[in-house]
């Protein structure tokens, strides 16, 4: 069960928690078990996030495997100009 | 394997050449075709009404005489363009934006259109809609929004502490790690500094521009300036109510975008007043408006407070961060919060980040958005700690690099980085070794941006003469055709000059995301090779259909299929030329998320002389080291690298929107508001370094946006040292720079 990391605004929506531990073998999974188990990180997985894995970011590729023991956080989805 | 995005350290034949780019003699003889150079049958010229208020209720608007002017076609107010978006969120940002509902949030604010024959008849008409407004209170400095009591921008913003009230502060984000706490009190020397930098735009030659024409029987196309034809198709069939396959969105070449064509501002208004009318409508803005209502990046105030060990290691690094958002809630102060410390491994940090509302236009992206700013003040506190502990200033930051492995301070562990390979080039760089003239100064900085990838499509056919046709959905914002040609041309074993790139529209491509984030090379680049990989194995089969052999005995190099074990092979050319009789047309196609952009790092050194009678700063020298993964086309990438230093030198010491205490912009014109041209720039010097990413399969970063980020702070530093004085407020414009020098002068002098 990995270990995610939520940075910046994301934390309010798990009561300020730095980290949770969710399911997921994929990114998909992880953000179905998050939205399950905190329903108000739904609307801010809806506006769009990222997900890194053992440093790499993620944004729309959600078949991403999520390796054991790996280092997995949320984050603010940016773009740039 | 052919989909593998792994870096494969393949050796190149063309990729890191510099060729001729293909659109070169079009954009240099005029026939490159931008926003405002397509026309119509029938067409109308559009033109807008725009708030003279900071801030106001609109009580009425009253089009009657405008509507009956001869030669008006169409007059629309913000009832022409109900709200398909729910009401709420940022496309609902997005629509009042373009068109006020029912109050101006800032001088500029459209409040209506009209479409007429000509240009004079639009502005007449544009005279004789009356226009009721209540003005209220308004506010347009960051601090001052923050003060309790300021005007509020948006009743309906509030704090996360419900019972506080409506608040111009819309988001507060917190980065970091560690015991900020504890970490200052192991440090030997704090420095705790304010700074502030003044509102920039973007700055692009070519105003926003389109053509738009929506039919009696819905369908629409636009011909318009833009970095992302499918996110403008998304929003502005949204925002009409219309389905995205009704609308085509084709992208004219573009005069500059830097982030400032990543939103709709114009377009909506020119599709409404052609329904309206029932004929095709340009719509070009004037530079004022491309001032006082598209989208500069945030105005900002910063307080960063730094601690380190007498040793030279940073041990608390804190940073509150106000980030001017105009009228509409953004992202800015967060992203400028991530970015603020992530050159730097520091065991306790942290970084606020504010978004903050004014009446001013709304925010948009500009080229590494909110970084520089944060970079201006970091990047200026650490140089100030290296004085403070007599240490070099570039061995300084290599002693608190980040590094493969450093838990970057917004959250990710960073695998392999450019940091400390750029600052080792830097130490060795002959710039830092050349003498410095009376008046003169020298000053480093590092930059850092996050870089992207998307959502990206592209095809790849193969005519009957072999000669090769790619089409990618980013547009060519600084040589992508060249560099996407490049790649097509490596991977299919081609010269580079039997491949055309073609910029696709809407209706002929999957979709793409925006041409941002530094994304244009990476991702189509990524996606051009997948489609030559993908045709090349069409190649394959046609080879072996025509030696009537399994494809798994045909192999490809070189630019030909090669039977096994047998001395025959078939060029790309002469497949090609075979293919209507071995299974028709051949093409190639992909569409990939483009994961695992590589993040950017760049230092730069900076050489200026300070005019002390008048404050005048001059940029004598000026060198950018950056890390590019692979330059696919060096001039581009160096040019990449110039172009970031020439705005941030605009930016360190000229440019800055100046409001009057009325709320309006006072300088919205390249006269009064001052770009460097040639004569303010020196030869902007260049290294590239190539430090492969990871996760591309020629090792490609972004390079498009890290250039801007260390100007800011690069020159602060080096005019500082010429000036004798610390300067924390970006423009250092000549009466600024007077200011302090006479203001330490003045603290300096014997009393008494």
């Amino acid at each position: 069960m990995p270990e995610v990391r939520l940075f910046g605004g994301l934390r309010d929506a798990v009561d300020g928690a730095e980290s949770v531990r969710v399911e997921g073998a994929t990114i998909r999974e992880l953000l179905q078990s998050l939205g399950r188990e905190y329903p108000r990180i739904r609307e801010r997985i809806g506006q769009g996030i990222a997900v890194s894995i053992d440093g790499v970011i993620y944004r729309d590729n959600w078949d991403q495997p999520i390796p054991e023991g790996a280092e997995v956080g949320l984050l603010l989805r940016i773009a740039g100009g | 394997m052919a989909n593998d995005s792994k870096f494969t350290n393949q050796k190149f034949k063309l990729v890191g050449t510099r060729v001729m780019r293909p659109d070169g003699v079009d954009k240099v003889t005029g026939r490159a075709r931008y926003g405002a150079d397509a026309s119509a049958p029938g067409q109308l010229v559009g033109a807008i009404l725009r708030s003279p208020h900071a801030h106001a209720t609109i009580r009425k608007i009253d089009t009657q005489k405008a509507e009956k002017l001869k030669g008006v076609k169409a007059v629309i107010t913000s009832a022409d363009l109900p709200d398909f978006t729910g009401g709420e969120g940022e496309l609902y940002n997005v629509l009042e934006n373009c068109m006020a509902r029912g109050r101006a949030l800032y001088d500029g604010h459209a409040v209506a259109a009209v479409a007429a024959v000509d240009a004079e008849t639009a502005r007449r008409a544009l005279k004789l809609i009356k226009v009721d407004y209540k003005v209220l209170p308004h506010v347009t400095d960051v601090d001052e929004a923050m003060k309790p009591g300021a005007p509020v921008v948006q009743p309906v913003v509030k704090t996360k502490d419900k019972k506080a009230g409506p608040t111009n502060v819309a988001n507060v984000t917190t980065y970091g790690h560690g015991d900020v706490d504890a970490g200052f009190g192991k440090a030997d020397i704090i420095i705790e500094k304010s700074y502030k930098t003044e509102q920039v735009h973007q700055g692009y030659i070519e105003p926003h521009a389109c053509l738009a024409s929506v039919g009696p029987d819905g369908h629409g196309e636009l011909w318009v300036t833009t970095q992302g034809p499918f996110a403008y198709r998304n929003w502005c069939a949204t925002l009409l109510g219309m389905e995205m396959s009704q609308l085509k969105v084709t992208s004219s070449e573009i005069g500059g975008g830097f982030g400032g064509k990543t939103h709709v501002w114009i377009e909506p208004i020119a599709l409404a007043l052609s329904r309206k009318a029932n004929r095709p409508v340009k719509l070009v803005m004037s530079r004022e408006e491309v001032f006082r209502a598209s989208g500069p990046t945030s105005p900002t105030s910063i307080d960063v407070r730094l601690g380190a060990t007498r040793d030279g290691r940073i041990v608390a690094a804190d940073a509150a961060m106000r980030y001017g958002n105009g009228a509409f809630p953004g992202i800015w102060g967060e992203v400028g919060a991530m970015a603020a410390w992530a050159c730097y491994d520091i065991e306790n940090v942290r970084s606020v980040g504010y978004e903050v509302l004014l009446n001013r236009p709304k925010v948009a992206a500009y080229r590494a958005p909110s970084a520089p700013m944060a970079a201006f003040a970091v990047e200026s506190t650490v140089t100030l700690m290296a004085e403070a502990l007599g240490m070099d200033p570039v061995e300084f930051r290599l002693k608190n690099a980040a590094r493969e492995g450093t838990r970057a301070s917004y959250g990710p562990t960073y695998g392999p980085i450019g940091i400390v390979p750029t600052l080792e080039a830097v130490k060795k760089h002959p710039h830092m070794r050349a003498r410095l003239g009376k008046n003169q100064g020298r000053g480093v900085a590092c930059g850092f941006w996050f870089n992207f990838g998307g959502q990206t499509c592209a095809d790849l056919i193969i005519d009957v003469d072999g000669t090769v046709g790619l089409s990618v959905g980013t547009v060519d914002v600084g040589g992508a055709r060249a560099s996407l040609s490049l790649i097509a041309a490596e991977e299919l074993g081609i010269p580079y000059e039997e491949v055309r790139c073609n910029i696709a529209d809407t209706a002929s491509l999957g979709h793409n995301d925006m041409t941002d984030g530094s994304r244009g090379t990476f991702s189509s680049g990524m996606a051009t090779i997948f489609a030559a990989r993908d045709a090349i194995e069409q190649l394959r089969v046609r080879a072996a259909k025509a030696w009537g052999i399994d494809v798994k005995n045909v192999s490809w190099k070189d630019g030909k299929a090669i039977a096994k074990g047998k001395r025959k092979s078939l060029t790309l050319k002469e497949i090609a030329e075979a293919s209507p009789n071995t299974g028709g047309p051949i093409s190639g196609h992909s569409q990939v998320v483009a994961d695992g952009a590589g993040v950017s790092f760049a230092s730069h050194i900076c050489d200026v002389e300070v005019d002390p009678e008048t404050g005048g700063t001059k940029v004598v020298r000026y060198t950018v080291v950056q890390d590019a993964g692979k330059a696919v086309h060096p001039d581009y990438v160096e040019g990449q690298f110039q172009g970031g230093a020439a705005q941030g030198i605009g930016w360190a010491l000229n440019e800055e929107y100046v409001y009057g205490k009325d709320g309006r912009l006072q300088n919205p014109g390249f006269l009064d508001y001052r770009i460097p041209v040639c004569s303010d720039l020196p030869f902007i010097d260049t290294q590239i370094l190539e430090i492969p990413n990871p996760n591309h399969p020629y090792g490609i970063r972004g390079v498009g946006e890290t250039s801007i980020v260390p100007p800011l702070a690069a020159i602060a530093n080096a005019v500082s040292d010429a000036a004798g004085v610390r300067m924390t407020h970006v423009p250092m414009s000549p009466p600024r720079v007077l200011a302090a020098i006479k203001a330490s002068r003045a603290e300096k002098a014997p009393t008494g």
